[in-house]
């Protein structure tokens, strides 16, 4: 209640994007394009072990091969490969070990991003956080200040990847391309080869993790790529909550953003991971610019019991291409998909999940809420899958599908295969326009136009925000009022 | 407090209401009664601004102040409160939660300070009784699985709780048992006052026994055709528009 509330109080006070600045400050680039001297580049900065290397390089030969896919609904003019950097960095000397040494300019970026400012230290690279330029990925407030140390008495390890590949090389090793091989499609394949950072996370048997662990994605630098790489293994019997934010600045250019995420849940454990995507959509009258999301999100519940639950709040973007899936491998594992899909302007979206059923008694749940505004395209895309052992696997998918205006379009693509007689799928699906009638009722109680739509949007989405932690889903409602804005009238 | 001067306006092109004229002061309470057409939903749909019903002539003023030039929610925070004749269903927006937001917006508007959480839950508790509502129901989506009388009653309830000034009852008794007619009449007659007026729009002269109107008027083919004290709703009844239909015509 007091969120709506929020909502409504604060839309009216922010801009469309607020995100959108540039941050002026000196950055070390690798050369143009992509060529496997720039691996090698990556990857001595990076200061890794051979295996790493080799890893990468391998990862680009077969990148050569691979063709760009084309089956997904959306439409974007051929990209060119060799045109961005692969590698963007703030120049540091060293890297900083206190928050005075951080550069300025470094630290007035994270106060206008809206983050506290105790959370700087650990987000402006202090602590060996990542070195991945000024969109370094950056850590949660809380982990500077109690929780560094809490996590690591709690036996927590949450790192960024690249000082993972250094200090946990055997456990990267063992798990790394393990639920997303390195060819497993296009984009991810081009991760594996040119990955910059991403965060990292073990959860030891038995331990529930004392805290939300969070990463805020940050894309600066122009004409470069950004590709991080996570990795988050909850071993038997642990619990984990993370979330990740991402934002960009306003640029004419496309910027191309190819994360992969691995998540491996082993006996009993549980992994919860949530993420607020709020990238730069694109001018929302010529469709110029804006960040292309392909990402690649999987999950692999190998062990009996395992659980994990995918939340999604896709606000930005000018392009969403990503359906974070669960591979059902344990017995009776479970796995959740709660999504909301915004798309305004001139945005498009194919988003969805898939859920393998491989192990006995598997349980799937597919929440999915797409809203259109503008003249953008919203696409649903979903598998579920049971294979011949999942006996007794089930599913429910419930897809809604939200119009406003009448220039947007909604698709949903749900793809069933059930390849034992014992698997029970159920699958719901409504698409509505937003009534004028509704809106009407609203406005004549006192709501304006805009906290009419925002009011009964928030309604529409509620089963899914729920699913976020507290503090976060007061933000996700914020950014679903602001994404709509000027979307009614 | 509304004056309607020689309003017309039409709906798809189409003249609706044809030179309708209607003073309601302060303190009163005025039916509007007329047969299936006649403009009834029209007129309260006007003086709600909605959208796709426009004036295309004629005057309308609430406390001497331009009404037509005012959006919806200007005019809900004014204190014009509609009751729907079927009321919307708010799917996962809590009534709790809707008529906080919606009191909030009009005390904005006005500026007024906020209510408080508490402040709020007792007043809403209150009313909820009165109207004997169960209060658990308010933490439901709004009219969503609501039966035809919860929904009314519903209607009633966000009357009490926004403490409009002029209340239009569009067709309020529609869909009510003879209890819950009994229970809304005795809510809207709580909210009678000096200060606030009424505009009761019905078929039937079955919902003026409960809720006594100062004057009737009887609408017809988009004019008031005929006004006088309750006793007329009571002729009506007897003797059918007929009459009224052929002097209109």
């Amino acid at each position: 209640m007091a969120a709506v509330k929020q909502t409504v109080e604060h839309v009216a006070s922010l801009e469309k994007y607020k995100h959108g600045f540039v941050t002026d400050i000196d950055q070390e680039f690798a050369p143009k394009g992509l060529n496997a001297d720039i691996v090698r580049f990556i990857s001595a900065k990076k200061d890794e072990p051979e295996w790493m290397l080799q890893w990468r390089l391998e990862a680009f030969e077969r990148w050569l091969a691979l063709e760009e896919p084309d089956w997904a609904k959306v439409s974007f003019p051929r990209i060119d490969y060799q045109d961005s950097y692969y590698y963007a960095a703030p120049k540091t000397k060293e890297g900083p070990k206190s928050l005075d040494e951080v550069d300025p300019d470094l630290l007035e970026t994270y106060k206008k991003l809206g983050i506290p400012l105790k959370e700087q230290e650990v987000l402006a690279g202090v602590q060996g956080a990542p070195r991945y330029a000024v969109d370094a990925v950056f850590d949660s407030v809380s982990v500077v200040t109690t929780f560094k140390k809490e996590l690591a008495q709690a036996g927590v390890i949450f790192c960024p990847m690249s000082e993972a590949i250094r200090e946990h090389g055997d456990l990267v090793r063992r798990y790394l391309g393990s639920v997303v091989p390195v060819s497993d499609n296009y984009f991810a394949c081009l991760n594996s080869a040119v990955f910059s950072d991403g965060s990292f996370v073990y959860v030891p048997p038995g331990v529930r993790c004392p805290m939300e662990l969070s990463t805020y994605f940050r894309i600066n630098a122009e004409n470069s790529g950004q590709f991080e790489r996570t990795l988050i293994i909850a071993d038997a019997g642990a619990y984990v909550s993370y979330l990740e934010g991402c934002t960009a600045p306003m640029r004419d250019e496309n910027q191309l953003h190819a994360a992969v995420v691995e998540l491996v849940a082993l006996d009993d454990a549980e992994i919860k991971y949530s993420t607020v995507q709020n990238w730069y959509p694109g001018d929302p009258e010529t469709g110029k610019g804006g960040i292309y999301n392909f990402v690649t999100k999987r999950a692999d519940c190998r062990g009996d019991r395992s659980k994990v639950s995918w939340t999604q709040v896709e606000t930005g973007s000018s392009i969403t291409w990503k359906y974070p899936s669960c591979v059902l491998r344990g017995n009776e594992s479970s796995g959740e998909f709660y999504s909301i899909a915004i798309t305004n302007g001139r945005q498009q979206a194919d988003t969805g999940t898939k859920m393998i059923h491989l192990g006995a008694n598997t349980r799937s749940r597919i929440i999915s809420k797409g809203i259109s505004a503008g003249k953008s395209s919203n696409t649903y895309r979903g598998l579920v899958s049971a294979h011949p052992k999942a006996r007794g696997a089930r599913n429910f998918t419930q897809c809604d599908s939200l119009l406003i205006g009448k220039h947007c379009a909604a698709h949903t693509v749900p793809y069933i295969e059930a390849r034992n007689g014992q698997a029970v799928f159920e699958h719901e699906a409504t698409t509505t326009r937003l009534s004028e009638d509704q809106l009407f009722y609203a406005m004549q109680r006192g709501l304006s136009q805009e906290e009419a739509v925002q009011l009964l949007v928030n309604g529409f989405v509620k089963d899914v925000l729920q699913e976020l932690p507290m503090e976060f889903a007061v933000e996700a409602q914020k950014l679903v009022a602001i994404s709509l804005e000027g979307s009614v009238g | 407090m509304l004056s309607v001067k020689d309003l017309h306006a039409e709906v798809d092109g189409k003249e609706i209401l044809k030179g309708l004229s209607l003073e309601v002061p302060a303190g009163e309470v005025h039916a509007i009664m007329g047969p299936n057409g006649a403009g009834k939903s029209t007129l309260s749909y006007v003086l709600t601004g909605r959208q796709g019903y426009d004036v295309t002539s004629g005057k309308v003023t609430f406390e001497g102040e331009d009404l037509l030039a005012l959006e919806p929610d200007e005019r809900a925070a004014k204190g014009v409160f509609l009751s729907f004749q079927y009321p919307l269903e708010i799917p996962g927006v809590p009534a709790l939660t809707f008529i906080r937001t919606a009191l909030n917006a009009q005390r904005k508007a006005r500026g007024e300070p906020e209510v408080s959480a508490p402040e709020f839950l007792k007043l809403a508790r209150a009313k909820a009784g009165e109207l004997k509502i169960d209060f658990d129901m308010l933490k439901r989506a709004l009219n969503v699985g609501f039966s035809g009388g919860e929904k009314k009653r519903m209607e009633i309830l966000q009357m009490a709780m926004l403490s409009p000034r002029f209340l239009i009852l569009d067709e309020t008794d529609s869909g009510l048992d003879i209890d819950a007619l009994r229970i809304v009449a005795d809510g809207v007659n709580a909210l009678r006052s000096p200060d606030r007026a009424m505009l009761v729009i019905t078929h039937y002269q079955r919902l003026l026994d409960y809720i006594r109107p100062d004057r009737v008027h009887v609408l017809s083919a988009g004019r008031i055709v005929a006004s006088g004290g309750p006793e007329l709703a009571l002729e009506l009844e007897r003797e059918g528009y007929d009459k009224y239909a052929r002097a209109a015509a």
